[in-house]
């Protein structure tokens, strides 16, 4: 086995295995840190997809961001009700077919179509690419992108505001 | 690697994640079980760039990973504000809407 087949196994393994934990864990709190642990790992594929740039965005706001404000939301909704949320889950059933149902679906599909197996060489410097290529042929979906942000920013700020 | 070993593995991960969002009775854990599903949209959209050599694909997810985080804060001020309001954040007891 190559170094990159070890690495993609070891890192698929270890993603699956916490994105099982993160939906069949019974603590909320836990459920939360294996998302934060399968997101690290994500960024870890990536870097093994020689996309460096956005392993490193993928760490910042993924496992930085995203994780420290569940935690907060959890923290926040448990402080209010005074008491553990327990957390349950219902019609396992029905989950396990739909998505069984769709990943067979979707490897049915996989296996028909021919995809290719090597890697082209990419020939060029990706980070610095991707910054030329965001500001000259992407800039202005990038710059709508800042106007989302604010956006979305008043809109947290709308539903934090303390009540009239 | 292939490719189709790394869809695969994004295959899995979004059934996983589907299956967390079906199952889940807590608003903040159907929220984690988007994350997964999303991630598992990144996955693909990176492996099919890097095996296209297309840095395009790239500065779409890019752009996936700053709206989600968007939407992840925006939906969990909702939760906080539901839950101030109904003081509950299990999704079956939101039947606000309902006719």
């Amino acid at each position: 086995m190559t170094l990159e087949a070890i690495t993609f196994w070891a890192l698929g393994a270890l993603l699956l295995a916490s994105a099982l934990m993160v939906v069949l864990t019974k603590n909320l709190f836990h459920s939360v840190l294996y998302l934060a642990l399968s997101l690290t790992v994500t960024a870890g594929i990536f870097l093994a997809l020689d996309a460096e740039f956005l392993a490193a965005v993928q760490l910042l706001l993924y496992a930085g961001g995203v994780v420290t404000i569940v935690v907060f939301a959890i923290v926040v909704t448990e402080r209010l009700v005074g008491a553990r949320i327990t957390q349950t889950s219902r019609h396992i059933v029905t989950g396990l077919v739909v998505s069984g149902a769709l990943l067979v679906a979707v490897l049915g599909f996989l296996r028909g179509v021919p995809l290719p197996v090597e890697r082209p060489p990419l020939g060029v410097d990706v980070t610095r690419t991707i910054g030329q290529v965001l500001l000259t042929e992407f800039v202005l979906p990038f710059e709508l992108l800042a106007v989302l942000l604010l956006v979305g920013l008043l809109g947290r700020l709308y539903f934090a505001r303390p009540e009239e | 690697m292939g490719l189709g070993a790394y869809l695969t593995l994004a295959a899995v991960l979004f059934a996983i994640g589907l299956f967390g969002v079906i199952t889940r009775r807590n608003t903040i854990g159907i929220l984690l079980g988007i994350e997964l599903m999303l991630n598992a949209v990144n996955i693909n959209l990176v492996a099919f760039a890097r095996f296209n050599a297309d840095v395009v694909g790239m500065i779409f997810t890019l752009f996936t990973i700053s709206i989600t985080v968007a939407e992840v804060a925006l939906g969990l001020a909702i939760t906080i504000l539901v839950f101030r309001i109904r003081r509950t954040v299990v999704a079956d007891h939101l039947d606000l809407l309902k006719g």
